[in-house]
This record gives C-alpha cells, sequence and structure tokens, in this order.
C-alpha cells in the first residue's frame, strides 16, 4: 500500500500557495481554512463586544443616558446574534478544522471544497445581518430569540431570516463534514474508543447541528411566511399560536447552546490532562456523558418557557428532565478535578484559563438548575438573573475554553511561544473583571430587574454601575490578548518545540511546530502510550 | 470503517465555493429587499434576485462539471466515495429534519393551538373571553380559526388526485430501484427505460400537483391565507413539491449522465444519491398524504 495522499497541486504539496487569493479564499486546505474561521470570530467577537460596550454605557446609570431605547433594543438583539452565530459558533468550527485532522491523523477535512464554501457563505451572512443596522427601519430588536408578534413588526426581518438561512447552511455544510472526517478519514488504529475527546466532543456535537440548524430554518421561514405571504402560523385569529414559535424555536435552541458548550467540554479534557500530567479520569465516562446531555437537550426545551403558561403536565416534564441534565454535567466537572488531584500541576495560561473554566462553567451550571425549578423560574424568568446564569456559561464557559485552545494550540500553528507574562496579565485581568461585571447580576436579577430593558428603577444603580466597570474593563482586558495574539504571530522569537508542553500527549503533538501546510499525507501508526487518555480498557 | 487508508484525494483549489457564497448571497439580499419594497420600487431586488438565481444555476452546472471530470478521470478512490456517501446521508438527515418543523407545527395546530381557542383545556379563558362564538374544528368548519381568516374554504378531497399521486409516487420509486438494479447488472438499455420512466412520473407528479392547487385556489377558496390549515396545507406540500421538482431535474440529469456512459456497476454514486433522495421525497409524501389530506 502506499501511504500517500495525492495532492492535485504538487507545487504546493510542502509549502502553501503563493498569492493572497489562490491561498486563502480558493483554499482546500483545512488549516488555513482553520485560520479564517479563527480570525472571522474573532472579528466578531469585537463587533459583538462593542455591542455589549453601548448596553453597558447606556446601563451604567438609571435613566436613558446615551441611546434612544429603540436603538438599545438592536444593541441587545445584535449582540447576541453576532456572538452566537459569529463569535463562538465559528470559533469552534475554526479549531475542529485546524485540529480534527491534526488529532485523528488524516490528511485534511472529508470534503475540502465544501469546508470552504462553509466558511466563505459567513462573511455574507453577516454582511446581510449587520446592513440592518444602516437600514432605514433599523436592525432587529426583538431579541435573538425572535418572538412573535414583536419581530414581525421589524421590516428587518427578512435580512435576518434570509442571513439565519445562510448561517444555517454554512453549519450544516461544517457538521456533515466534520462527521464524515472524524468517521471516515481516521489513521489506522485509531478506533472510536481511543480518540480523543475533542474530537468525540465535536463529533455529537455535529449531530446536534444537523438534527437541530434546519429546525431553527423552518422557525424563521414561518416567521417570514407570516409576515409577507399572510399565512396565520402564529397568529390566534387564524388558528395559529405564538407559543408555537417558542416550542420550535427552543427545540433549536436548547441543543444550540449545547452545541456552544460540548466542544469547549472537549478542548478542557485535553488541556487539564496536559497540564496535570495524568490521563484524563474516566475517559468512557467522559464519552459517555456527552452523548448523554446531547440525547437530553431534546427533551428539555420548554424550560424556556414555564412561564408562558404551559400545562402542568409540561411544566413537571421539562422541570425533572431538565434537572437530569445535572448529572452527566456533575459527572465531567467531577472527572476534570479528579484527574487534576495528584497530579503535578503547572499553570500555564492555557491550564489557568480550562480551571477558571470548571469553576466558573459549574457556578452557571447551579443557577440554571435553580431556574430549572418551575416554582422559582416564574421568579427569575426574563431577569437579570437568566443573563447571569448564560453569560457565566458562554463567556466563562465557551469563551474562556476558546481562549485556553489559543494559547495551548497557538504554539503548535505558528511555531512560536506566546509571552507567558502577558498571558497570564490577560487571564488575570479577565477572570477577575468577567466576575465584576456578572456576578452582581445575579442579585439585580433575584430583586427583580427586568433583562433587555433600557432604563431601571434607581434601587438597582449600584449594582448595574458594578457591573458597567466590570464590562469595560473585561473588554479592555480582551485588547491584551489581541496584543499577545499579534506578538505570538508575527513577532516572537521563542521556537515552540514540537512537542510544545512536557506532558501533551496525542497524534497533533508529533508533527512539527508550526504545523507544516499537509500533514499526514502518510497516515501515521497510532500507538496507545501516546494518546491524552493512556489505555482504554475495553 | 474505511481504514484502509492508502491514498486519500484532496482535491485541488477552487473558485467555486466562493462563487457559490456570492451568488446565494446575491439572491437573498434580492430577496430581502424585494420582500420590504415599497410600491413604486425600482425593481432593483428583483433584479438581484434573477443575477443570483442565475448564478445560483451557473455555479451548480460549473462545479459539478469538475466534479464530474474529476471523477471520471478516476481521482476518486474508496475512501473519497464513503466520503460522499456520508454527506449525503447526512444532508437527507437535515431535510428530514426540516420537513420535522413543519409536521411538528401541524401536529400543535391541529391538536392544541385551534382546540385550546375553542375553549379546550387550559384555553378556557382565551376562549370565553375572546371568540366565545367559535366552535374549534380541523378543516372546513375551523380550520382557518376564530376569525375565519380567508374565508370559508373547501378541503382536497384524498381519494382524487392526491391517491393518483400517492401511487405515481410509490411506483416510481419501484421504477428507480429497477434502475439500479438494472445498473448493477449492467444493462444501459434497461436503465435508461426505468430511469426515464421515473423522471416521467416525476413530472406528472408535479402536474397533478400544480392541478390541485389551482382547484385549490379557484373552486375551494383554499389558499396560504386560509387559516392554520391553509398555512400547513400549502407549506407542507409546497415545500415536498419544490423538493421533487429538484429530485425529478436532478433525477432527469442522471439520466442524460447514463446516456453519456458515466456510470459502471461499481461506481454510480451520483445516480444512488439522487436515488437515495428520490425515496426521501417519496416517504415525505406518505407522511404528508396520511396528516396533511387523509386524516
Ligand atoms: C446544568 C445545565 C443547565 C441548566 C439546568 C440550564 C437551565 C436553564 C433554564 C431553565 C433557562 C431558562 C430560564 C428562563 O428563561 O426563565 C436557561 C436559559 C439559558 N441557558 Fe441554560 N441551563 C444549563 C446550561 C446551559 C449551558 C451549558 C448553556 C450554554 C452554553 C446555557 C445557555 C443558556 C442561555 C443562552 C439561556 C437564555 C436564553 C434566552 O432566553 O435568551 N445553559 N437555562
Ligand atoms: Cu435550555
Amino acid at each position: 500500500m502506499a501511504h500517500a495522499a495525492t495532492q492535485d497541486h504538487h507545487d504546493d504539496h510542502h509549502s502553501a500557495p503563493k498569492g493572497f487569493f489562490r491561498r486563502w479564499v480558493m483554499s482546500t486546505n483545512h488549516k488555513d481554512i482553520g485560520t479564517l474561521y479563527l480570525v472571522f470570530a474573532l472579528t466578531m467577537f469585537f463587533i459583538g463586544g462593542s455591542f455589549a460596550m453601548v448596553i453597558r454605557a447606556e446601563l451604567f446609570k438609571p435613566g436613558l443616558q446615551l441611546v434612544q431605547p429603540y436603538f438599545f433594543n438592536q444593541m441587545t438583539t445584535m449582540h447576541a446574534l453576532v456572538m452566537i452565530f459569529g463569535a463562538i459558533m465559528p470559533a469552534f468550527v475554526g479549531l475542529g478544522n485546524w485540529m480534527i485532522p491534526l488529532m485523528i491523523g488524516a490528511p485534511d477535512m472529508a470534503l475540502p471544497r465544501m469546508n470552504n464554501l462553509s466558511f466563505w457563505i459567513l462573511p455574507f451572512a453577516f454582511l446581510l445581518m449587520l446592513s440592518t443596522l444602516f437600514l432605514p427601519g433599523g436592525g432587529p430588536s426583538g431579541g435573538w430569540t425572535m418572538y412573535p408578534p414583536l419581530s414581525l413588526q421589524s421590516s428587518s426581518l427578512a435580512y435576518v431570516v434570509f442571513a439565519i438561512h445562510l448561517m444555517g447552511i454554512s453549519s450544516i455544510m461544517g457538521a456533515i463534514n466534520i462527521i464524515a472526517t472524524i468517521l471516515n478519514m481516521r489513521a489506522p488504529g485509531m478506533d472510536l474508543l481511543k480518540m480523543p475527546i475533542f474530537v468525540w466532543s465535536w463529533l455529537i456535537t455535529a449531530f446536534l447541528l444537523i438534527a437541530v440548524m434546519p429546525v431553527l430554518a423552518g422557525a424563521v421561514t414561518m416567521l417570514l411566511t407570516d409576515k409577507y405571504f399572510g399565512t396565520n402560523f402564529f397568529n390566534a385569529a387564524g388558528g395559529g399560536d405564538p407559543v408555537l414559535y417558542q416550542h420550535i424555536f427552543w427545540f433549536f435552541g436548547h441543543p444550540e447552546v449545547y452545541i456552544m458548550i460540548l466542544p469547549a467540554f472537549g478542548i478542557i479534557s485535553e488541556i487539564v490532562p496536559t497540564f496535570a500530567r495524568k490521563p484524563i479520569f474516566g475517559y468512557k465516562a467522559m464519552v459517555l456523558a456527552i452523548a448523554a446531555i446531547a440525547f437530553l437537550s431534546f427533551i428539555v426545551w420548554a424550560h424556556h418557557m414555564f412561564a408562558v403558561g404551559l400545562p402542568m403536565g409540561a411544566e413537571i416534564f421539562f422541570m425533572y428532565a431538565t434537572m437530569l441534565i445535572a448529572v452527566p454535567t456533575g459527572i465531567k466537572v467531577f472527572n476534570w478535578v479528579a484527574t487534576m488531584w495528584g497530579g503535578s500541576m503547572t499553570f500555564e495560561t492555557p491550564m489557568l484559563f480550562a480551571i477558571a473554566f470548571i469553576i466558573l462553567f459549574t457556578l452557571g451550571g447551579f443557577s440554571g438548575l435553580m431556574m430549572a425549578l418551575v416554582p422559582a423560574d416564574f421568579q427569575y424568568h426574563d431577569t437579570y438573573f437568566i443573563v447571569a446564569h448564560f453569560h457565566y456559561v458562554l463567556v466563562t464557559g465557551a469563551l474562556f475554553a476558546i481562549i485556553a485552545a489559543a494559547y495551548y494550540w497557538l504554539p503548535k500553528w505558528t511555531g512560536h511561544m506566546y509571552s507567558e507574562t502577558w498571558g497570564k496579565i490577560h487571564f488575570w485581568n479577565s477572570v477577575v473583571w468577567v466576575n465584576v461585571l456578572f456576578f452582581p447580576q445575579h442579585f439585580l436579577g433575584l430583586a427583580g430587574m427586568p433583562r433587555r430593558i433600557p432604563d431601571y428603577n434607581v434601587a438597582f444603580a449600584n449594582f448595574n454601575m458594578i457591573s458597567s466597570i466590570g464590562g469595560f474593563l473585561f473588554g479592555a482586558s480582551q485588547l491584551i490578548f489581541i496584543g499577545v495574539l499579534i506578538h505570538c504571530v508575527f513577532f516572537s522569537k521563542k521556537k515552540a518545540t514540537d512537542r510544545v508542553w512536557e506532558g501533551a500527549k496525542g497524534l497533533e503533538w508529533t508533527v512539527p511546530s508550526p504545523a507544516p501546510h499537509h500533514t499526514f499525507a502518510i497516515a501515521p501508526i497510532v500507538r496507545d502510550e501516546e494518546l491524552a487518555h493512556g489505555h482504554v480498557e475495553d | 470503517m474505511g481504514q484502509q487508508q492508502d491514498i486519500y484525494y484532496v482535491p485541488s483549489r477552487s473558485h467555486w465555493p466562493i462563487v457559490a457564497a456570492v451568488v446565494l448571497f446575491l439572491t437573498v439580499f434580492g430577496a430581502a429587499h424585494w420582500l420590504n419594497a415599497e410600491p413604486g420600487d425600482s425593481g432593483f431586488g428583483k433584479t438581484v434576485i434573477t443575477i443570483g438565481a442565475i448564478g445560483i444555476l451557473c455555479m451548480f452546472f460549473g462545479w459539478f462539471r469538475s466534479v464530474i471530470r474529476e471523477s471520471l478521470a478516476g481521482r476518486y478512490n474508496h475512501q473519497v466515495d464513503t466520503s460522499f456517501r456520508m454527506g449525503m446521508m447526512w444532508f437527507i438527515f437535515s431535510e428530514v429534519m426540516f420537513f420535522g418543523a413543519f409536521f411538528g407545527a401541524l401536529f400543535y395546530l391541529r391538536n392544541y393551538s385551534v382546540p385550546w381557542l375553542g375553549g379546550d383545556g387550559h384555553g378556557v379563558l382565551t376562549h370565553q373571553f375572546l371568540w366565545n362564538h367559535y366552535a374549534a374544528s380541523w378543516g372546513a368548519g375551523g380550520g382557518n380559526g376564530p376569525e375565519h381568516v380567508g374565508g370559508t374554504f373547501g378541503t382536497v378531497e384524498p381519494w382524487g388526485l392526491p391517491l393518483l399521486n400517492t401511487l405515481i409516487l410509490l411506483t416510481s420509486s419501484v421504477t428507480v430501484t429497477i434502475a439500479h438494479h438494472a445498473l448493477r447488472a449492467g444493462h444501459r438499455g434497461k436503465v435508461l427505460i426505468f430511469l426515464g420512466v421515473t423522471v416521467l412520473l416525476g413530472a406528472c407528479f408535479i402536474f397533478s400537483q400544480a392541478n390541485e392547487y389551482m382547484e385549490a385556489y379557484r373552486e375551494l377558496n383554499l389558499t396560504l391565507h386560509s387559516g392554520v390549515y391553509g398555512a400547513t396545507f400549502f407549506m407542507l406540500t409546497g415545500f415536498h413539491g419544490l423538493h421533487v421538482t429538484l429530485g425529478t431535474i436532478m433525477l432527469a440529469i442522471i439520466w442524460l449522465r447514463v446516456l453519456a456512459g458515466h456510470f459502471n456497476k461499481e461506481h454510480h454514486f451520483g445516480f444512488e444519491a439522487v436515488a437515495w433522495y428520490w425515496h426521501f421525497v417519496d416517504v415525505v409524501w406518505l407522511g404528508l398524504f396520511m396528516f396533511v389530506y387523509v386524516l
């Protein structure tokens, strides 16, 4: 057997092609496309972040300060849409693109041209969505959940719906690609139960994506026809029901939040063993827990609708089902801690972010559990308590994991070490200010401050001011991240070794740093002791 | 598991993805503009949609042409074939979920929202305060909601055209399978006949569906505006009809490719992918026939 991947263009067998357009726009290379995704996500992170700054500036003091309420609502809506679909999800896809082939010993993604299309749809989708801010009627302002009838009043609806269709197409193609890569492209000896947990988490996430993005597409299509083509899906006069939209949306929406956290689980499961210098504790339990969470995520959607007036039986079912998710999630947290237990730990920047993830994500899980209780949620629903909950799971959860991953794999991508000092400065600033930003929001919510409102009772003034200060400083801290990235990519003199981290295991560390343009053209031989989780009993 | 990884074919760079992204963008941008057009609009939106749509056609043509060329040149090995198969299977799964959203809406509207509006279950108060004259039912009497949106309408009789359509699609599923067996046995003539019949049956389906729509609009006053009954009826059958149309076009292209001798006994993934798609469309129809027409 000839162990070699054929390349159509032999000239770029070893090095990247010359010419900007040929290299980046026409690419079929998983590393270049991964980089594109990551750069795009970073850009969107700052655009979405600037919207958040507007929100926190307005909420700095009670009373209308800076912007009109209508514009404020556009900011909250756009902030969520940009962060979810533009920053978090593309960042995970970018990491998957870069790392999955390297981790399973594949020469590239299974369907490289479709991979490129998945990426290039995104900038256009966001062009379409962001352009609405400059249209006469303004951008969408009914919240990222786009509940009718409110969302039907906005003239930007068509733009947003089509943008979501495009993002859906992109995500579905990306997910199909990842599944095909994982199932079809593994090096000999890389059995399913030997795959790194990051790969496992992406396999399951990809399944979730293919299952729910079309449902979102269906939901927003019904919005479109209700507004422009005279259907009555969500109009009670014609027999419809606005609550139907919420059911369909959250059937997508809850799996969606797991789409944004499962790859993060995968990342943490790679980083913790490396810096604890121990194999992951309970590999199989970790994999099964991810699968269990994914399964449960399909039967808990109505916990977002407890206060809308559901039949009692539904409230009870969804309450218990939601609380069940805490079990597999608890298994994961336990196993990360057990992995660290007795390890010889060091605390480089990726590990710091990973540990912060474990603690703060768990906090977000606890507030989730509180909201899962129907009678309690009647009080919490649509208050700042929810805002605190999902920012703990999404910012200190998903985003911290992405940042941890960036620090962890940056030396492999660039061949240089980042500045550990500045990485730590970035970390401590982030972790302090993020708590100043979001922790007081729990109190605000419990005291009854509603979300998505530009003005508030003076009784909430102090905590809001604290939160805003935290927000500005957290935002500013992320500029440090940009500095560290630019320094590492363009200026750092410190060469990275192939292994990079003393305790790092897995195929991705066997290739040179920086990873050559094409890797594993010859399929590697997988040895058990090389894998991060060591030998797994059958 | 495709683990005998001898040579994996990593395709060359291509300009088709970026072309695809641009034409998709133009189409939806034009459509959004058109939907928001004020009276006296210059027709800018429509122009952009047209350019985008033509672009999409050209893009599909060009992209598939290059893939077919590479395939005929023998570039694709077994592993690439498996990737393609998985891609198609998961694509069909995503389509299943898309239809699932609309079927879900149908079940919810029919079993919950309409009865609730009629005072059932926890809808008592809505009924009392808002529409206490409304006697909820599905179909002609109350399927357009308490305000009888769209006016009195009639429903399509299932045992006429819809039954015929069911028979047409079931038959076409059989003929495409016969064609597949013939292809594997290497009888090209037989393939052409049965695949050709499948294409014709697809066309018949579209034709009779179009007739049904005309009858619904002209004689039954069943329209997209007929409350939730009309909405679910036309959205479900409409999206299905769109898929049948696409499927028929794909079958016709495969027919031309068989004629051109692109397939042999072992290598005919293009054929199989379209056949899978056709079966999927068929199964969706069975669901429609049951839940939209009969029940
Ligand atoms: C133990 C696990 C979790 C539980 C029990 C839980 C529970 C809940 C509940 C009950 C709500 C609805 C509250 C309301 O609107 O009244 C909610 C909202 C939310 N959760 Fe969680 N959650 C969990 C984990 C997560 C994770 C991991 C994420 C994302 C990474 C997440 C993201 C969100 C978001 C974004 C919302 C707000 C959606 C909106 O209304 O805009 N949750 N959660
Ligand atoms: Cu949820």
